[in-house]
């Protein structure tokens, strides 16, 4: 693991690569070291860290911080599988426009992740966090035409009307 | 009047209207382009396999694109069991939760169990004591080779090998009793506690699974004879559909299919947690990454496990089996009679659970189908603020349609069945 100073090594790196405002924070909390970065920066951070080690990309998934603004949160837990060494990315991004650029697909800023593709759908699908530029961002879990993302925070519990339901009453037949 | 064509049906979304006169025209298009303006001769026809299909290994659907019997393209669509666990979970106290994740993946509950009783024991900075943790490393092998023996009789089974499924299942049984033995349940047994396990094993149980670890061996060289003996089996499994190693990196597989590539990945031994370091087994790892690799190496493992167990066993230190921490563990019943203390504290822990820091822990573990990582969110409430599988069968599904393009259709029931996928654990 990174301990607190390696940590930081990591995040004053980024900053001078990417400038002073691409590190937000970091913690350092029951042994593991995440950074939270600006959600602009989300693929060259992620090529960055590649090429110190963190080449694979173990986990996408998404945080509600509700109440709190900005509120849907991206997790990328990446390992070093050379150094056993964990480290997570964070981001956050506003509700009223969650948009992150996609880390699936090989660019300019960087190589692509494919591992992503389907950890992205499902985020986009529970929570709404819209990923540019994924050639197939549709839901994943839940049916096409299911409205809302049922893992934010304020989304209710029951009291949705059960799927093929509608014509039950006439495919029964009298009862 | 004939029936009415589903665009008649009142109250039909527009999704489902398209979901029942689906058409396949751009995807077909798309690979005409790909294979030279349709010169192939070869009309393609998209077939929809499952997702009701005794070879798909639950409910999982392909839509498989096929030329003559080659498939050129392949893409699931999953989600047909998704429950909304770790939904559930979010309203639910920290303990409330462990019987919700066990039915994620439903062949390796102990595994789900332990990624989050895991995660919830780094917040709470809860000291797990060594008698504990050797029960689980106990549980957690028998349950990664039961788990083993599921896949490998069904998998046999979709080779036309059905006399093995039958065999597995009779192993399987014996380990399901042990389970039966240990906490009342054969599946789903919520043995995992956070801060230890639920009871200690009791009198008989170690007279029974030394017998089991005996035969076991026996029962796996069986197996191997049977199946590296099936001339057709053989046939199915060398050399199809092989994937190397960077892909599987890139496509984030792990767990057997990495293993079966070369790769020695292995938390167990990579970034032991729960006292695996103190036992020594080897990791299989194949060559080519082929099918038959995949087979060999889940094969080999059993032999670890059982190996791992034995020592487990042998060395089992003396102890508590449950943290002593009150303020996360129910105190033992005769306390309750005595002691006012105790009787605050069970109310407390019954009623409203016990209150986690806040933060957020990410903790990995080695399942049967790899690197399961549980992700916890705490607010500082009794209840978990957001509950996160990262499943290996959601991942390594990807996988399959690098596997499979380009291969006979009968080698993609071969591949999935070598794939190993839960779809318990990927619709979660």
């Amino acid at each position: 693991m990174p301990d607190a100073t390696g940590l930081e090594l990591i995040a004053q790196e980024l900053r001078e690569a990417e400038g002073e405002g691409a590190v937000i924070e970091t913690t350092f909390f029951r042994a593991r070291g995440s950074v939270e970065i600006d959600p602009a920066r989300v693929r060259s951070v992620l090529a960055r860290l590649r090429e110190r080690g963190y080449s694979f990309l173990a986990s996408v998934h998404g945080v509600d911080y509700y109440p709190h603004e900005p509120r849907l949160g991206v997790h990328y837990e990446l390992l070093d599988m050379a150094r056993v060494d964990r480290i997570t990315v964070k981001l956050r991004v506003r509700s009223e426009r969650p948009e992150v650029d996609s880390v699936t697909e090989e660019g300019p800023d960087g190589p692509g992740w494919p591992t992503a593709d389907h950890q992205e759908r499902e985020v986009y699908d529970m929570f709404g966090v819209v990923f540019r530029g994924h050639r197939d961002l549709r839901r994943i879990l839940m049916p096409e035409d299911y409205e809302g993302h049922p893992q934010r925070r304020d989304f209710p519990v029951g009291g949705e009307p059960v799927a093929f339901t509608f014509n039950e009453r006439e495919t029964l037949g009298p009862m | 009047m004939g029936a009415p064509t589903p665009t008649d049906q009142p109250g039909i979304s527009e999704y489902r209207r398209r979901e029942q006169d689906v058409t396949l025209e751009p995807v077909r298009r798309q690979l005409a382009e790909r294979d030279g303006g349709g010169g192939s001769g070869e009309e393609l026809l998209t077939l929809n396999f499952g997702p009701h299909h005794p070879a798909t290994h639950g409910v999982l659907r392909l839509l498989v694109t096929l030329q003559g019997e080659v498939v050129r393209d392949l893409k699931p669509i999953i989600g047909y069991v998704h429950t909304g666990i770790e939904k559930t979970a979010e309203d639910k106290a920290y303990w409330k939760v462990i019987p919700v994740v066990e039915r994620m993946d439903y062949l390796s509950y102990y595994f789900n169990a332990m990624a989050y009783v895991g995660a919830v024991e780094r917040l709470v900075e809860v000291e797990v004591p060594r008698r504990a943790q050797y029960l689980r490393v106990i549980h957690l092998e028998l349950n990664r080779i039961a788990s083993h023996l599921i896949w490998l009789g069904t998998s046999a089974l979709d080779l036309g090998a059905v006399s093995i499924f039958l065999y597995c299942l009779r192993e399987r049984e014996l380990i399901l009793d042990l389970f039966e033995m240990s906490s009342g349940q054969r599946m789903h047994t919520r043995y995992f506690q956070v801060g230890g396990v639920m009871e200690d094993i009791p009198g008989g149980f170690e007279r029974k699974l030394r017998e089991f670890l005996k035969i076991m061996p026996e029962r796996a060289d069986e197996y191997g004879a049977i199946l590296n003996s099936n001339e057709i089996v053989l046939q199915r499994l060398r050399g199809t559909c092989p994937l190397d190693a960077d892909t599987l990196l890139a496509l984030g597989v792990s767990g057997p299919l990495l293993r079966a590539a070369g790769n020695p990945w292995d938390l167990r031994k990579a970034d032991p947690y729960c006292c695996y370091e103190d036992f020594s087994f080897k990791i299989p790892v194949g060559t080519v990454g082929d099918n038959y690799d995949r087979f060999a190496v889940r094969l080999a493992e059993i032999y670890e496990s059982v190996k791992i167990v034995a020592q487990a066993l042998d060395g089992l230190p003396e102890g508590p089996h449950m943290t002593e921490d009150r303020k996360v563990a129910l105190p033992p019943r005769h306390e309750l009679a005595t002691s006012m203390e105790a009787l605050i504290h069970h109310f407390k822990l019954v009623t409203e659970g016990f209150r986690v820091p806040p933060g957020e822990v990410y903790n990995a573990i080695e399942s049967p189908r790899g690197e399961l990582g549980c992700f916890v969110r705490s607010d500082g409430s009794s209840k978990p603020a957001r509950v996160h599988m990262r499943d290996p069968s959601f991942v390594n599904l990807q996988a399959l349609s690098h596997m499979t393009r380009g291969s006979y259709i009968a080698d993609m029931i071969a591949t999935t069945a070598m794939l190993d996928p839960i779809l318990g654990g990927i619709d979660r």
